[in-house]
């Protein structure tokens, strides 16, 4: 398990040469990247978060989708700081025996890393910044798990 | 006790931690001690619904006693990934 909590970027092939294990037949890699806002002014996304917790919180979440999936390798990577559109923001990567798992796993990494992992998110542009909002429907898409 | 605040409510707040003498014993009181302080805290927390704590950098409830606990934060709902 490998679990980076960064301000610089990451490079997923790199991440990717390393990962996994012999009797996992299934990768499954997800990439978030910052997306311009709908009027296509975003400057920068502004990411905070809270030093102490957020590897811990990471490593929680990563550590039961291992369980619960049996994966044999899981990655975690999420940055912090001003980030620009079309950046990578964070990475998840789960490796198990077949597919199903290794998909279902990073969407439950996901799920959780939405409301449940200490970040919050600016978008700044020209004359504007304004605290991206958390959707009721990141909260309520934990209840499938 | 340390107090922290995160995003929005740092910026109301104006500092990001500060060291907090209280009685309170629970999240709640806390919340209640620091609304009486000054105007900008009572902005901060005027909606607890808006609104999440950690003690000892672990997710809690506001009703969550206060007992031996040496950093409490303040943030709103967590919007990473």
């Amino acid at each position: 398990m490998r679990v980076l909590v960064q301000e610089a970027a990451f490079d997923v092939a790199q991440q990717m040469r390393d990962f996994g294990a012999p009797d996992m037949g299934a990768i499954v890699t997800f990439t978030g990247v910052v997306r311009d806002n709908d009027a296509r002014n975003l400057t920068a996304m502004e990411i905070e978060h809270y030093p102490g917790m957020t590897q811990s919180a990471l490593t929680r979440i990563a550590a039961q989708a291992q369980d619960r999936w049996n994966l044999g390798d899981v990655l975690v990577i999420h940055r912090y700081g001003r980030l620009r559109p079309g950046e990578q923001i964070m990475m998840v990567a789960t490796a198990a025996r077949h597919r199903k798992a290794a998909f279902e796993a990073a969407e439950f990494l996901m799920d959780y890393l939405k409301s449940r992992a200490p970040f919050w998110k600016k978008e700044i542009t020209a004359d504007a910044a304004e605290w991206v909002a958390a959707r009721d429907e990141d909260e309520s898409a934990l209840k499938r798990w | 006790m340390d107090v922290l605040y995160f995003a929005w409510v740092r910026e109301r707040i104006g500092v990001p931690r500060e060291s907090v003498e209280t009685q309170a014993d629970t999240v709640a009181g806390l919340v209640e001690e620091l609304r009486g302080r000054e105007e900008r805290y009572a902005v901060a927390f005027s909606d607890l619904s808006a609104l999440r704590v950690a003690l000892d950098q672990e997710l809690a409830e506001f009703d969550a006693p206060l007992d031996g606990v040496r950093e409490v934060a303040f943030f709103p709902p967590m919007t990473g990934g």
